[in-house]
């Protein structure tokens, strides 16, 4: 068997992952496998590799011109490193992340530990999310002086 | 100061002995957290880096937990020394190649580590021997709890906490346990059992030599997805996997000594022969020699020889505890031999194996 990253020297890495929810086998030699850092077992996703090699389907074809105006990272940067340049870049780069992290994860919100500092404006936004769900609701079954209340007080949440 | 006059001595370190220590060598919990307004280690240039350690080097110096400990920057370490560090799992081998501008920081007993600018700005880890992932979790928490106050950390609502790869976003957390799994392998169930791990959504590592043959049986199990989950449910499906996989390698064991008994002590007795009588011997044969010795001792094939002294020599082979000892750089070649002489002299003083007492009669079946 040859291996994936080099098709030259025969593999002798042989690795299974779940990325999503497809089973991934990728076969490297010895020398891609030390080069991709994958001969120590303790620090790497194989989803990491395979972003690096392009091998994620889903990102290829939506390659913007955008660039984080905090760190210069654009979108051809992000798929050709697997890695995002800065915490601003997930806001710059949140439609195409949306498909890459639905692949790779369980869901498309964090929940879990918040740092302590951030709690406050956490609840905030969460509450407008949940506001701006029955504004909607409101919208569709025509309740408009609900919906005009609804607006008012995530205008003043926003505001805040 | 000089690292190895830091590092936990070997043979005390392989004595701290956790609960299903048999098959669970380590249990590890590390979290991924990086610092709000700054570019990620990877796309940052040297001043911001410079900055992100300096800031990150000052608040970690005041927990508690480094009390007594160690924070350096990497390239105070020669390369050897990091070398040393990835055998003991207390840094990535990513950690290793890092110098200027990334540092470290270990607890004084080295149960808690600190790398900073690694992949990200902050990779923090709880790491103890046997199965306590509850308690590394607990400790590492505890961690990041006091280092939040001091640091602000990219965090947003829906996604939790910013990562440089989207693979760690959310949680930022790797659960793992190192498992010791050679009757998994011996009864050629390994290759099933992964694949059902897998399709827990839960990865295995481990390098995979010839076929199903991991380097010294030993496998890592760990999650993958770290958004929609959270802590707690992360670690009870981690901690749910890795009991049913000692229990499985349990099983497994008890299974070889019913049916092949005569295979396991061949290939334990002969795994005893070469490490005993070696003269010049690589690190990869010789920890494969020693994962199958450390089932033997475990299954009584050696008596009142303990665990621990497998688990000692598994260190002690490595190239850069090898090194580490002799004060002038050897070739590879040098490293086989000292290491051979290492393991006769370590051995010399083990009786010769015999057959587990309730298993006298086994080969007679
Ligand atoms: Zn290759
Ligand atoms: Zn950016």
């Amino acid at each position: 068997m040859l291996c994936t990253v080099c098709k030259k020297k025969e593999a002798t890495v042989h690795l299974t992952q779940i990325v999503g929810d497809k089973l991934i086998k990728v076969d490297l030699c010895e020398e891609c496998a030390k080069e991709k850092g994958i001969d120590d077992p303790t620090g790497f996703a194989l989803a990491e590799v395979l972003m690096g090699l392009g091998v994620s389907e889903e990102a290829g074809q939506t390659a913007s011109q955008t660039r984080c105006p905090q760190c210069g990272c654009s979108h051809a940067d992000f798929k050709k490193t697997g890695r995002l340049g800065c915490p601003k870049c997930y806001e710059v780069f949140a439609e195409e992340l949306a498909e890459v992290l639905k692949s790779m994860h369980r869901g498309a919100r964090h929940v879990g530990k918040a740092p302590r500092k951030k709690q406050r404006a956490r609840s905030v936004e969460e509450r407008i999310e949940l506001l701006q769900r029955k504004l909607e609701q409101a919208v569709a079954v025509e309740e408009y002086e609900e919906a005009a209340r609804l607006r008012d007080e995530i205008r003043t949440l926003k505001k805040e | 100061m000089n690292l190895l006059d830091f590092l936990v001595p070997v043979e005390e370190l392989v004595r701290r002995d956790g609960p299903e220590g048999c098959v669970v060598i380590s249990s590890r919990v590390r979290l991924a957290r990086n610092l709000e307004g700054m570019p990620f280690p990877g796309r940052a240039k040297k001043s911001d880096r410079a900055k992100a350690l300096e800031r990150i080097q000052e608040a970690v110096a005041q927990l508690p937990q480094m009390e007594g400990g160690l924070i350096r920057q990497m390239d105070s370490f020669s390369s050897w020394e990091k070398q040393a560090l990835v055998e003991r799992h207390l840094i990535s081998r990513e950690h290793a190649a890092n110098g200027e501008g990334s540092g470290l920081a270990l607890s004084r007993d080295q149960s808690v580590g600190v790398m900073i600018n690694e992949e990200d700005h902050i990779r923090m880890h709880a790491l103890l021997p046997g199965f306590q992932l509850e308690a590394a979790w607990r400790a590492i928490d505890e961690l990041d709890t006091l280092l939040e106050e001091r640091l602000d950390y990219a965090f947003s609502a829906k996604l939790g906490y910013l990562t440089a790869c989207p693979t760690n976003v959310g949680t930022g957390i790797r659960v793992s346990a190192m498992l010791h799994l050679p009757g998994l392998v011996f009864a050629e169930q390994i290759n099933q059992v992964i694949q059902a791990v897998n399709k827990l959504g839960l990865a295995v590592r481990g390098l995979y030599g010839e076929g199903t043959e991991a380097l010294g049986n030993i496998f890592q199990v760990s999650n993958q997805m770290t958004l929609g989950e959270s802590e707690e449910e992360i670690l009870a499906k981690l901690r749910k996997v890795t009991a049913q996989l000692v229990e499985h390698e349990q099983n497994a064991r008890e299974a070889l000594l019913e049916k092949k008994p005569r295979m396991v002590f061949n290939t334990v007795g002969r795994a005893f022969g070469t490490l005993a009588n070696a003269f010049t011997i690589s690190s990869k044969e010789a920890i494969n020699l020693l994962s199958v010795w450390r089932l033997g001792v475990e299954l009584g094939m050696f008596p009142g020889v303990p665990r621990a002294l497998a688990d000692e020599l598994l260190l002690l082979c490595q190239p850069a505890h090898l090194q580490l000892i002799r004060p002038r750089e050897m070739k590879p070649e040098e490293r086989d031999i000292l290491r051979a002489d290492l393991l006769r002299s370590r051995l010399a003083a083990v009786a010769r194996p015999s057959l587990p007492p309730n298993h006298s009669d086994a080969l007679d079946k």
